[in-house]
């Protein structure tokens, strides 16, 4: 059993210590949590998600776009942030850039061509809008992302 | 060297997990440095390996050799721990070619066939989870990963079930149970993004800053119950505080990673508050391991294994608590969310805490597997050298990397008005990619310096004689 030195604080304290503050942290995680779900569909705008957004996010993974670019600040470093990017250059510019895809310019980061039909492309378009409109906390800093 | 054998036979199955772990390793480093190029010469390997891919095959390896490493670390640990065998040495062997063939599956799926073909293939319409960041594994992957990981925890937990109990068993059967536990919310991936990411989370952030430092705490404190012989009471009751601190930070410190995905804005208070906090564990780790070492009450022959140990609680402060905590304030991650810093960050943390505690529970554990209680002189001061030559390369990596990651804050982010795009950006940032790749080189030589020393014999006699703290050889 514990042996109670005259130091005072025993491994049995400890272990107190890390059970009970284990299981008051989750609870507490748990619940903020439970009030994010409920606070979420207002601050995403979750009843513009359409059939489109669905799709065009479907289309984002199966892609592995986050491989190279970062949506909301998260995903690969290498290419530019795309959470602002229906912003920053509007649909029309982000079809044509990606069927203009691969530059094949020496030297310079290369993205794939996907071959998306137009439908595809409507919907990455559409995905992209919706991600624009999260309230994020008025994140990126400026338009650049 | 003393010739010694294994307390149980069964623990020799963790000798094929460790020799696994580091081979993906080896891998790992190598499309890491073909990943740095790109950086810096984008066309490279392209159409071949795009980075997209590269990156994928790179962060993959690190997660599946790091679970390598951990389950070896289980095998060989806990029997010793429990003092009593393995529960079963056969379905620890069957587990290991599963797991090994699906992991090898999985990154040759990555590099010969188109990723949206590969999901096609691998019924990714049947449950969507593929296409998130550290988690593009296809459904059969993800659900062997599942079954792997229970018929690992039944085979240990059993074990533990049947034998003596101790603190650092118990820990690190919480820390697996908890890894396996949040890896199943990989299976969740809403329409919503925002609900989406939140979920991601779940795996990625209480894997790292949660489940796993129990499982460093664990692995950690076994290391230096072994080779410095301080009292397990002692020992157990540091292990005890670290992890408690490690879950009252980490837990709500989740919400350093909520303040600019569409979350609450109350986020931005809870995560940078408990975050702010979170270096305080692994600072706790780093006093626990130095006093250790000064209250050791033997010199263990294998001094190299100690130099892992105390290496890892003080890179992984580095890592994890100061690079970390730089930017883990909301105000100032406002700034550098998505940039350089994090991968910075990243890097140090994932070597300081995971890459070297793993390192060092091999180093600890692989002489004895291969029959000897510690390795010749000679073969433990090759791994020494590879300890600095390692650490000192991703030092030069993170620097240039953090160097970067100002650079890129200052010209991208700062500006109101007159902001450089981000390709403008990058191409500014090209002598700090150059010097990362040249950390990357670096790291690359300490990492065959560590691996040849696997095959570095006896020295001459005098040479054994002279070693410092180390016992003279009597067989």
């Amino acid at each position: 059993m514990s042996q109670v030195k005259s130091s005072g604080f025993t491994k049995q304290m400890a272990r107190n210590m890390f059970y009970g503050g284990s299981v008051f942290f989750i609870l507490v995680f748990v619940g903020l949590i439970l009030d994010s779900e409920r606070k979420i569909p207002f601050r995403s705008n979750a009843e513009a998600i359409t059939p489109a957004v669905i799709n065009g996010k479907k289309l984002w993974e199966t892609r592995n776009c986050i491989g190279c670019h970062t949506l909301l600040g998260e995903g690969a470093y290498f290419a530019p942030e795309l959470g602002n990017v229906y912003q920053r250059r509007g649909g029309d510019f982000i079809k044509a850039w990606i069927k203009a895809q691969p530059t094949h310019t020496p030297g310079r980061r290369q993205m794939p061509q996907f071959d998306f039909t137009e439908t595809q492309l409507d919907d990455l378009v559409e995905f992209l809008r919706w991600t624009n409109g999260v309230n994020t906390e008025k994140w990126p800093p400026n338009i650049e992302g | 060297m003393k010739a010694t054998t294994l307390k149980y036979a069964s623990q020799s199955v963790s000798k094929y997990y460790f020799v696994a772990a580091l081979a993906l390793f080896t891998a790992q480093i190598v499309f890491g440095l073909a990943l740095g190029l790109q950086y810096v010469m984008g066309d490279f390997l392209f159409p071949y390996i795009p980075f997209n891919q590269a990156r994928m095959v790179h962060t993959n390896l690190l997660i599946v050799w790091l679970l390598f490493g951990f389950m070896g670390a289980a095998y060989f640990m806990v029997p010793e721990e429990s003092e009593t065998a393995l529960y079963s040495p056969l379905l620890a062997m069957v587990l290991f070619w599963v797991f090994l063939a699906a992991g090898a599956l999985t990154i040759v799926g990555y590099l010969v066939v188109p990723y949206a073909k590969l999901a096609e293939l691998t019924g990714n319409d049947l449950l969507q989870t593929m296409g998130r960041e550290f988690l593009e594994q296809p459904l059969p992957t993800k659900v062997g990963i599942v079954i792997v990981a229970l018929g690992f925890l039944f085979n240990i937990s059993m074990t533990v079930l049947k034998g003596r109990k101790t603190s650092i068993s118990l820990v690190l059967l919480m820390g697996l149970w908890g890894l396996a536990l949040m890896f199943l919310f990989s299976f969740v991936n809403p329409h919503n993004l925002v609900r989406d990411k939140m979920y991601w989370w779940f795996v990625v952030h209480l894997w790292v800053e949660g489940t796993w430092e129990l499982i460093l705490g664990s692995l950690l404190a076994f290391v230096l119950i072994k080779t410095t012989g301080v009292d397990r009471e002692v020992i157990d009751k540091w292990l005890y505080v670290i992890i408690a601190m490690a879950l009252i930070t980490g837990i709500l410190g989740t919400g350093h990673h909520f303040f600019f995905i569409g979350m609450p804005g109350y986020w931005l208070w809870v995560g940078s508050i408990f975050s702010a906090m979170e270096p305080i564990p692994f600072f706790m780790m780093t006093v626990f391991a130095f006093n250790m070492v000064q209250r050791r009450r033997r010199n263990h022959p294998n001094q190299a294994a100690l130099l892992w140990a105390v290496g890892c609680s003080v890179v992984g402060f580095l890592g994890a608590g100061l690079w970390g905590f730089m930017h883990t304030l909301s105000a100032i991650n406002y700034y550098t969310h998505g940039t350089q810093i994090t991968a910075a960050h990243g890097h140090l943390a994932f070597y300081g805490a995971y890459v070297l505690v793993v390192i060092a529970i091999i180093s600890y554990a692989m002489p004895q597997l291969r029959g000897r209680e510690a390795n010749s002189h000679r073969a433990q001061r090759v791994e020494m050298w590879s300890f600095w030559i390692m650490t000192i390369g991703m030092g030069v990596m993170v620097l240039a990397l953090t160097g970067a990651g100002i650079l890129q804050v200052w010209l991208q982010r700062l500006p109101t008005s007159g902001a450089l795009s981000f390709m403008a950006t990058q191409d500014q940032l090209t002598f700090f990619y150059w010097l990362r790749i040249a950390g990357g080189v670096g790291f690359l030589v300490g990492l065959l310096t560590y691996l040849s020393s696997f095959f570095v014999g006896e020295g001459s006699a005098e040479d054994e004689a002279a070693g410092v703290g180390m016992m003279p050889a009597r067989a």
